[in-house]
């Protein structure tokens, strides 16, 4: 771990001003302290925001809900507001880390989680997302988590976070401030793909601070589902992770939003192929007609082409189980 | 023994106390004045030279005090005799910053010494090493045709090829086992407590402080002032039998700076060391319908260093375990950049053992036999490669009771006959088998002067319960209560013992605490006869007993006197105790046997696997305590569980590098995997092993679990993976 200098400002306004390219805000620390002691991120500075005012769960204007970005996982997982009108949300917080990290990781930390590419995290080897220019190890290394959509050249990590597929499915939106002011971002356009520059992974400038998530008021709380296929039953990442929220009438599916985790550099979705079940039957094969768009170019690499098929069948499988409301 | 001997009983472990409350001191938290801390750099290259280290970075940083190279070490010996410890793998041992060679990615080349842990790890990101990279190999099936016999001999029997070609049914199949990593929770430590005139008190993790001051005092030409305390150990699995890197680095450190140093690995450099090689393997049996055994073939290619030919015993089960006329075993080791395998968790059975039983399941498959059907018809009270009778083997035992408790004669023959909506059930069964070994093995008893018995070897407990087994040992011979007992360990100091390893430890260790007590008995007789009115005057060891912490006259019971009081008369009193193998043991085979059986649930479309019962029957003579026993057990299925469907160190070739080296990459089961375990022991009655007839139990938990859980998947589904884990990929 290399020195840094520690600041613990009082307001988003002092942290904002306090942040800049070689500074880290820190709130659970849970990937940002390991990251650090295998030398993979070097801050010289810390910003310690877990004194900001921002852990309050509370309607938004919109009938939604907004959560501060310092809301722990746990307690976010487990708000009565959640369980009953976001279900999804909360099955894909429980279905990720363990039980000492959801206490210690926070809603805003959730998003800026780094890759868990073996390549990133080994400072002995190459990656352009650490050092860039360095070249991809995984691209054609031992590449069984990475990517099958979306990648580049350059990258083939894929997003670690089973919260966030969750929140891609729901439509939230990222509220962020940063020197010149507050912005919002709607979630599908928070994180980007890896392209030419996968030291990138989110679309913050260096003075951004996330403030708060907002939930929209819709949370498909009767038909959800989060799926995860994962090498153990607990603390393991994905292979392939599916959300659904749909909305139905009788067997009709009215609406519906599908994300995919552990396939690409950010929770994946597509709108057409979302579009293929409005207005249809739910049975297999229209579940199978939006998978198979779903997935539609996947590259799959030399370990990992296993995750098409495996992502097709989990597709499939969750919005089977969602439109029959089987939420276990 | 009496009425009231320990001996049997399920006692909670003595130093549960001291691990639950924090009392009980690792190597990496022995706390000295003025104590510098080392953190190691390592090779990021599988073979080549070092061309040039540069320091400077490193040595500008404040509290700095020493980057140690090759270039700087202190002096260290030449030959490689000093270096080969006593579980040294044939050929030239690995010798930390000799010189500037790279034999492997991972290779310790640097040591960097501070005022901190944080300071050291720091400066160790300053160091920039320069190459000269040479092209290396880390893939054993590219060195298939490269591989050489193992220096082992592996025994064979009547004429496999001919009973083959005739058999009416064969089978002939290759099985894979990964490379997998010990990973115990505590990781390697050394911390050595410097003191004037080169005299070193280190505190290692290790399963055999003897073994490791030998190795210090012989690399570092310091006889006779090297000590090594190892009191506890956070498991080990055997990666503590050989001393590693962290060992000589720290002391280098100490030599060099006469300061006082601790070396701790971290978790990524605990795959940087030994681990278990990966294999592939052949099992080729001819049969006849009914399933005897007519011919049986199995090879294996294990993975070796270019420096050392590490070997186990992986094929000899398949030569031991059934009876078959022609059997043809074969060993070979394919050379690679990378480091010497080490000893793990039933080294060679768990992976050997999981090859043969998976096949003797495709056996039962092809000629639609009930698996334990197939078991009991080649069953045989003979070791085939020993050609001699097995001291004790109840095996039938472990297969009635086993199956009788996990309800087997409900299985139905055919695979993929069971389901429960998305899941496929599955039943698979398999047989385990272990060495009953024992080693010369010393011990030194003392009644104390306030009555207390202090035992003590120079042996480990590496989480198995050692200082349980002995106490009760200790106890039951003197018939004193368990409290007034005490075992002490982990002190080059003190008798000789073997390294803690191969299930070997109550047997070589346990029997020679039951000599030291044994002699004790007769100095404590002797003393109770010097005074001129004791009632004891002319009895023999016959004539009296060891009770409730008096000594009793047998024919007159009222005739006592309490320990407490003889000893203040006698003084202090001692007896130390050497105990080889008797010669009995040389007319027997010798080992421990075990019986598996799995349920499991496959969701087919995702090739997900959840190990819903397991049965573990297991005869290993004698059990000293049934729970620390019955733990020691629980862990082997779990690790079993997790050999068959989880662990797996995956390496890049092109860089010859470990890359999923942390525990989130590396998967060992976690709770949510792990279900109903129902762990028993048979009765087993053995005079010929050792005089207490225990066998132990380190090993034999995890042998054959990999293949009942691989054989139930199979019943699931219909779908035969050889190539262990069976990860959802290789089911879909």
């Amino acid at each position: 771990m290399n020195p840094f200098s520690y600041a613990r400002p009082a307001s988003v306004d002092d942290a904002v001003k306090l942040a800049g390219p070689d500074a880290r805000f820190i709130a659970g620390g849970t990937n940002l302290l390991d990251l650090m002691k295998e030398n993979v991120l070097r801050p010289r500075q810390l910003i310690d925001i877990t004194h900001l005012p921002l852990r309050e769960v509370a309607a938004s204007g919109n009938g939604g809900l907004r959560v501060g970005a310092l809301v722990s996982n746990a307690d976010l997982a487990w708000h009565p507001e959640v369980e009953a009108r976001y279900p999804l949300l909360s099955q894909a917080i429980l279905a990720g880390a363990s039980g000492q990290l959801r206490n210690m990781a926070t809603t805003g930390g959730n998003l800026l989680q780094r890759t868990r590419c073996w390549y990133f995290y080994d400072t002995g080897t190459p990656c352009n997302k650490r050092e860039p220019g360095s070249g991809c190890g995984a691209r054609d290394g031992v590449n069984r988590m990475n990517a099958i959509l979306g990648a580049s050249d350059a990258c083939v990590a894929v997003h670690p976070s089973d919260m966030c597929v969750a929140l891609a499915a729901l439509k939230a939106t990222v509220h962020v401030q940063g020197r010149q002011g507050a912005r919002e971002i709607a979630f599908a356009d928070f994180h980007r793909l890896p392209g030419d520059e996968p030291q990138r992974d989110n679309v913050l400038a260096d003075d951004e601070l996330i403030t708060a998530i907002e939930l929209p008021a819709e949370g498909f709380a009767t038909h959800y589902r989060y799926l995860k296929v994962r090498e153990r039953a607990s603390y393991a990442f994905a292979l392939v992770s599916v959300a659904v929220a749909l909305e139905m009438d009788g067997d009709t599916v009215r609406q519906a939003h599908v994300a995919l985790g552990g396939v690409a550099h950010k929770p994946w979705r597509r709108e057409e192929a979302e579009a293929l079940l409005v207005g249809q039957r739910a049975d297999d094969t229209h579940f199978a007609a939006a998978a198979d768009a779903l997935l539609a170019g996947a590259q799959p690499l030399a370990y990992n082409a296993f995750k098409v098929e495996l992502a097709r069948r989990a597709i499939i499988r969750a919005l089977d189980e969602a439109a029959r409301g089987v939420t276990r | 023994m009496n009425s009231t001997s320990p001996i049997g009983q399920p006692l909670p472990r003595v130093d549960g106390r001291l691990k639950v409350t924090g009392q009980a001191k690792y190597a990496a938290e022995f706390e000295i004045p003025g104590l510098l801390h080392g953190s190691v750099v390592n090779s990021t290259i599988a073979r080549g030279r070092v061309r040039r280290i540069d320091t400077t970075a490193a040595e500008a940083v404040a509290g700095v005090v020493l980057v140690l190279t090759h270039e700087n070490r202190p002096p260290v010996a030449s030959y490689d005799e000093p270096y080969q410890d006593d579980d040294a793998a044939d050929g030239s041992p690995f010798r930390p910053l000799y010189n500037d060679r790279v034999l492997y990615s991972g290779q310790p080349l640097a040591l960097v010494v501070a005022e901190s842990l944080e300071l050291a790890r720091y400066a160790g990101s300053l160091v920039r090493i320069e190459y000269d990279v040479e092209p290396h190999q880390t893939d054993l099936a590219a060195v298939r045709e490269q591989a050489h016999p193992a220096p082992e001999e592996v025994p064979s029997r009547g004429d496999f090829e001919a009973a083959y070609r005739g058999a009416p049914l064969q089978i002939d199949h290759e099985y894979g086992t990964p490379i997998e990593h010990h990973n115990p929770m505590e990781p390697h430590a050394s911390t050595v407590h410097y003191q004037p005139g080169d005299e070193l008190i280190i505190h290692d993790k290790t399963q055999g402080v003897q073994n490791c001051m030998r190795y210090v005092e012989g690399v570092f030409g310091l006889e006779g002032k090297v000590q090594v305390h190892s009191p506890f150990v956070g498991g080990a699995f055997g990666s503590g039998l050989r001393p590693q890197y962290q060992l000589p680095l720290a002391v280098m450190a100490a030599l060099k700076l006469k300061r006082s140093v601790r070396v701790v690995l971290k978790r990524q450099q605990m795959f940087t060391f030994g681990y278990r090689p990966r294999t592939l393997q052949r099992l080729a049996i001819g049969f006849s319908p009914n399933g005897r055994l007519e011919a049986l073939h199995h090879g294996s290619l294990g993975q070796t260093s270019r420096f050392e030919d590490f070997t186990e015993h992986e094929v000899e089960w398949s030569g031991a375990l059934y009876a078959c006329d022609n059997v043809q075993l074969e060993y070979r080791l394919g050379s690679l950049d990378v480091y010497t395998p080490i000893d793990m968790r039933a080294p060679g059975a768990a992976i050997g053992v999981y090859a043969l039983e998976a096949a003797m399941d495709e056996v039962a498959y092809a000629a639609a036999i009930d698996p334990l059907q197939l078991r009991l018809r080649n069953y045989t009270e003979i070791n085939g490669n020993q050609g001699k009778p097995y001291s004790s083997k109840e095996l039938c035992a472990c297969y009635e009771q086993g199956a009788e408790r996990f309800g087997w004669s409900r299985r139905p023959l055919e695979a993929r006959s069971m389901r429960d909506g998305h899941e496929l059930i599955g039943w698979g069964m398999a047989t385990g088998v272990w060495e009953a070994m024992q080693m010369p093995a010393s011990a030194k008893a003392c009644l104390a002067a306030d009555g207390r018995l202090i035992v003590s070897s120079a042996t480990a407990d590496i989480g198995t319960g050692t200082y349980t087994v002995m106490t009760q040992i200790a106890a039951s011979a003197l018939g004193l209560p368990m409290d007034r007992v005490e075992f002490r360990l982990g002190d080059s100091r003190f008798a000789q013992a073997p390294l803690e390893g191969g299930s070997a430890t109550v047997s070589s260790v346990g029997s020679a605490v039951h000599q030291a007590c044994v002699g004790l008995r007769e100095k404590i007789l002797d003393a109770a006869q010097q005074s001129p009115a004791s009632p004891f005057t002319g009895a023999s060891l016959d004539d009296v007993a060891f009770e409730d912490g008096e000594l009793v006259l047998k024919r007159e019971p009222a005739r006592r006197v309490p320990l407490t009081q003889l000893i203040q008369t006698s003084g202090t009193l001692e007896a130390e105790a050497s105990v080889k193998p008797g010669d009995e043991r040389e007319k027997y085979a010798t080992g421990t046997h075990s019986a598996i059986f799995v349920e499991v649930r496959v969701d087919e479309a995702l090739g997900t696997v959840r190990v819903t019962r397991v049965v573990s029957a297991v005869a290993a003579g004698k059990v000293i305590n049934p729970k620390t026993a019955a733990s020691q057990i629980l862990g082997g299925v779990v690790w079993g569980i997790g050999m068959a469907l989880h662990e797996e160190t995956w390496t890049d070739h092109r860089l010859g590098r470990y890359m999923n080296h942390n525990l989130a990459e590396y998967h060992v089961p976690v709770n949510a995997d792990i279900h109903d375990i129902d762990v028993f022991f048979v009765e087993e009655q053995d005079s010929v092993v050792n005089d207490l007839g225990s066998k132990g139990v380190g090993e034999i938990g995890i042998v054959g679990v990999a293949a009942a859980v691989a054989n139930a998947i199979y019943h699931a589904t219909g779908k035969r993976v050889r190539d262990l884990p069976i990860t959802p990929d290789k089911l879909l």
